[in-house]
Order: structure tokens, then sequence, then C-alpha cells
């Protein structure tokens, strides 16, 4: 178990870059999620932090230790990989023994450090098979086994849950986010999954083309995203692109006027989640109140997505929660929609863009 | 379609059913029916020298050449399936040629190239022994590296770089986890390499020397002056040989998984 540190971490192929300069520091026993969209170079750092992709600028610390010019093999990085890669020849037993044996444990302390790695993931009695005789989830537990027999420095984990089925991944994630706090493993994931993102981690970093757009907390990210990328990306955002006027005033491409707390001067986009937009006599007394029609009603189940024209420009997603004694609004009525100043985050210098 | 494939085996079972009955009619000169049955064509060839001296110059060379075939055709095609080049595609073509040339026309451009060979250097080039497993390791390449690709093709990088990622170097990696993993591909390279080796005929035509001469070869010239049923003997031996090797290649393998 150790810090991971990545300073200035980028990679190239010919023209293409497909790492930017990625610093980022983990903390010792940290669970740390690498979320964003195929390509965006999540995959590329976490193959560096293990040594099978060299950088071509940066540095990876372990431990303060300089580790970027060592291979694969002296790293001490334990990996899952999407496909498990167990090996098909060997038993269960054999593919966590292998990294053991790579280290020259002792004999005798193989066999036992391989039953406690298998009792951890719920796997004892399985110890004799083959690979192919073991269902999609017994297989991604023997790689965690695998990974986690020889007491890495850092876990590794990429998108450990893509092959599974809907219900098992969520079990699942929970297991290993369990299993990853109670051992106190410095953990780095990289999925692609928001929920799963959200649900395993301890910090966030959303990547976009190659570059880290924001580190944080949960909170943070959907609290304060801090460009339309991430607003758009974790959850869901209303994105209405315009310019900052004044001090809390904000004035959309559409025309319309919208009280906000902070922003510096000069063009930006307004986010605005569904879920803190109210609708009809509930926004009276709110700090933007804007009268719309609406265009579209989606029941979802648990809530009612509103699509609200509110200028000829602008249009927003309200998110209802549903409730037994909520009247639904239908297409065409004249409806009124409001949120608090607090509701509207601004993100200044740079263009609109993705969201819904 | 059950009776087209049975006609079709019917078909190439047949000669294979004729020799070995034939193989056992006592009489000198085939006919039909039978006179009677007998073993003595059996024990004829074990008395005659060319025959067994024939069988093992044919098994040295087929095993040789299944060899040194797989020490070229594996890495041949580790290197195809790994890496992208610009002669990648000409040189797998290249690999795979000798299956397209006849091999008549392949037996008298190598017996030329021996000569040459021989005038040039003044080594005994031409008519060795070495220069007959040379000529089958070019016709057992094809095989092994065209199995091999294929057990390669379904194959998971990924398991390569977890073995690295639990410790093992590079060659540690390949010989622990490469090689078993793609073994199925490799047993069947080596099952076909022997069996093209040892059953070739026309090649060796012209590759081999006075005083030593393969099995297929001591049969053709043996044909040209009896046609009692020692042939189907011999014939005989060798299908349970090569039939043989098919079955025990199978306990390992899956067969029709691969070819």
């Amino acid at each position: 178990m150790a810090r991971l540190e990545l300073e200035g971490l980028s990679k190239h192929f010919g023209p293409t870059v497909a790492v930017r300069e990625v610093s980022l520091h983990v903390r010792d026993g940290e669970f740390v999620v690498l979320l964003g969209p195929s390509g965006c170079g999540k995959t590329t750092t976490l193959r560096m932090i293990a040594g099978f992709i060299a950088p071509t600028a940066g540095r990876v610390c372990l431990d303060g230790a300089d580790v970027t010019a060592r291979p694969p093999w002296k790293r001490n990085a334990g990996m899952v990989f999407q496909s498990y890669a167990l090996f098909p020849h060997l038993t269960v037993a054999e593919n966590v023994a292998f990294g053991l044996e790579m280290r020259k444990v002792a004999r005798a302390e193989i066999a036992p450090r391989i039953a406690e790695a298998l009792r951890l993931v719920r796997l004892d009695g399985l110890s004799e098979r083959l690979p192919r005789q073991l269902s999609g989830g017994q297989q991604q537990r023997v790689a965690l086994a695998r990974a986690l027999v020889i007491r890495p420095d850092v876990l590794l984990l990429d998108e450990p849950l893509s092959n599974l089925d809907a219900k098992l991944r969520e079990t699942v994630r929970v297991e290993i986010r369990e299993l990853q706090h109670d051992l106190g493993i410095t953990t780095v994931m990289v999925t692609h999954d928001q929920e799963e993102a959200l649900i395993m981690a301890d910090r966030l970093v959303v990547m976009s083309e190659g570059s880290v757009r924001q580190v944080g907390s949960q909170r943070d990210l959907y609290e304060r995203p801090a460009d339309s990328f991430v607003a758009g990306f974790v959850g869901r955002s209303n994105l209405l692109p315009g310019t900052v006027i004044g001090p809390g005033r904000f004035r959309t491409e559409g025309g319309m006027s919208i009280v906000c707390v902070d922003g510096a001067p000069g063009p930006g986009v307004i986010a605005l989640r569904p879920e803190r937009l109210v609708l009809g006599a509930a926004s009276a007394g709110l700090d933007n109140r804007v009268s719309g029609t609406v265009e579209l009603v989606s029941y979802l189940g648990s809530s009612i997505d509103v699509h609200v024209r509110v200028s000829p420009a602008d249009r927003v997603v309200v998110s209802q929660p549903n409730r037994a004694d909520g009247a639904l609004p239908s297409q065409g009525d004249t409806i009124d929609v409001g949120w608090p100043a607090a509701a509207a985050v601004v993100l200044t210098g740079e263009r609109g863009g993705a969201g819904t | 379609m059950s009776s087209a494939a049975g006609l079709a085996l019917g078909f190439i079972l047949l000669p294979l059913v004729f020799v070995v009955w034939l193989a056992f009619f006592r009489q000198a000169i085939p006919s039909f029916p039978p006179q009677g049955y007998s073993f003595k064509w059996f024990l004829a060839i074990a008395d005659s020298p060319r025959f067994v001296d024939g069988f093992w110059l044919s098994l040295k060379v087929a095993v040789a050449a299944m060899l040194i075939g797989l020490a070229i055709g594996v890495p041949a095609a580790l290197c195809l399936a790994r890496y992208r080049f610009g002669a990648r595609e000409p040189l797998g073509n290249l690999l795979l040629l000798p299956l397209m040339v006849p091999g008549i026309v392949l037996g008298t451009s190598l017996y030329v190239f021996h000569v040459e060979a021989t005038i040039a250097t003044g080594l005994p080039i031409l008519g060795s022994i070495a220069a007959l497993m040379a000529g089958h390791v070019l016709i057992v390449i094809p095989w092994t590296v065209r199995l091999v690709s294929a057990s390669l093709a379904g194959f998971d990088r990924s398991i390569e770089e977890a073995a690295q990622s639990l410790g093992a170097p590079p060659m540690t990696t390949f010989f622990r986890i490469t090689l078993p993993a793609i073994r199925p591909g490799i047993v069947a390279a080596a099952l076909f390499g022997f069996v093209v080796s040892f059953g070739n005929l026309e090649m060796s035509m012209f590759l081999v020397g006075p005083g030593r001469t393969t099995l297929p070869i001591t049969i053709l010239q043996y044909l040209e002056y009896r046609i009692d049923p020692t042939i189907a003997a011999v014939s005989v031996l060798q299908i349970l040989l090569i039939g043989t090797a098919m079955v025990i290649t199978d306990r390992f393998v899956k067969l029709s998984r691969i070819v």
C-alpha cells in the first residue's frame, strides 16, 4: 500500500495526444476513479501507471519513488483487466499462485495465502477449477484475488465490471468497494459508467480528450462542475450559453435574464440541474422565474421529465419527483419555471456544448 | 445432407479399405476373390532392409523437419500476429508459398540449387541428409505458421500483461503463459508437419542420395518391379502410424477446433 503520484504525465502516439499532462496525487488507501467517455485517455493513463505504456513525458511515483522507467514486472501493481485475463491453462489456485511464485514466496507460505485470497473473494472450494469452468462473475473474482494476493502497492482496475450483467454489477461494485476499504489498498479504477464511478470512488477524476477536466468528490463534481463537459457528463444539466453581464447577472443567447451567484464577466454557460428546477405555483418567490411552454412530458417512473421552452433559443428539462397527488402538465400548457440563484452554476470562458 | 456426407466419407475410405484388405491376401499377384488370408507380407517387411531403412530415414527426417519447422514457424507466426510492419503481408504469403508450388517444381529447383551450391562451396550438399531435411523443413513451415497463427488469432494479449504485472519478465511470460496457452496449435502444427514430411514423395525424389531413400520412394521403387501385397502391408503400417499419431494428438487437443 502506498501513495501514488502522477506528475505531468503525457502520451503522444505520433501526432495524436492521447494523454495531456495529467497530474494526480492518490493518497494511501484512497479509491480514485478515472471517469470519461471512450477515447478520453483514462485507460492509457492506467496503463502508464501499470507500466505497459511508456509516457512521452512526466513521472509516475509510488511512495515517493520514481517508477517511470521500471517495467511492469518490477512495479508491484496488481491489475484487474476488463477481460479478466486469467491464465486459461492454469487452475484457479495456480492463477492466484502465479504472482507469489514470481516473487519467490516460500512454498509453505503460498498455500495459506492462496486460501486467504480466495476466501476474501468468497471463492473457497473452487480452487481446482479451470477458468473456463467458472461464470463471468467468478472469473472476475479470481482476477481480483490474483491481483490482491501479491499485496500490491496499488490496485488498478480497468473497467472491471463491464463484462458482468447489470444485476451482478450492482452487487459486485459494492463488494469491491468494501473489500478495498477493509484492506485499505490504494486503488485506481477506470470506467465510463458514471453511476459506477459515483458509487465506488472516494474521489473522481473526469477526463476528456486526454486532459483532466476536474478532480473532486461526487458532491464537488455535481454541485460545482468545472466546465460544461463535467456538468453534462456527471449527472444531467441544462446548459444555457450566454454572457455574464454584471455581478450575479447572466443573459442567455435567447435573451433570458438570469440571477446567479458568481461568474466573471464575459461569455459563459449556465448549468442547471433538472431536479433543482421547480414548476408552477411552487416557483413563486424564487430568484428566477420564467414562463414557458411545455413541449414534451416523459414519464420515467420515479420521476417525470418536463421539457419547457423558456425562450425562442432556450429549452430546459425539469425533473419532478413522481408524487401520488402530482398533476402532470400536458404538452402545450403554459407553465412557470423557477429556481434559486444558487442552483445556477456559471461556467465561464468556454463554449456551450455537451448536455441534455 | 447426411447421405452426401456418407457418400464423401465412403469415397475417402474405400481405397483405404481395399489396401487393408489386400495386405492380408495370401497370393503374390493380387486378384479377386482372394485365395486365402495370410500375415506373411507384414513379416516380409521386417526382413526387407530397404523398407526398414526407408522407414527409419523417413521417421528421422520427419521428426527433424517437424522440430525445425516449429522452431521457425512459432516465432514467425508470433511475429506476424503481433507486429505491424511493411513487409508483414508479403512475408506471410512467402511463408505459405511452399504449399502452392507443386512438389515436382520444388524438387527440381532444390535439386538445381543443391548442384550449384555443391559446385560453388565444394561441400557434399547434393544428396545429403541435411539437404533432404532442409527441403522437408520448407514444406513443413507453411503448416506450422498457419496452425500456430490460427491459435494466436484467438489469443487475448492481456493475459501476457497480467503475467507481467504479477512479476513475470518477458521470457518467463512466454514460456509459462504464452506457449502453454497456444499449445493446441503447436501440437496440431507438429502433427501436420510430421505427416506432410513423412508422406512426401515428389520433392524427396530429387533430394535423396544413393542408398538413402525415404519410405514413400522405397514403395514406389518396389512397385516398379513387383505388385505383391507387401506394398499394401507397408501402407497399412503407415496408415496405422499416422492414425495413431492423430488419435493421441486428439487426446490433448481437439483437432476439429483448430483445422
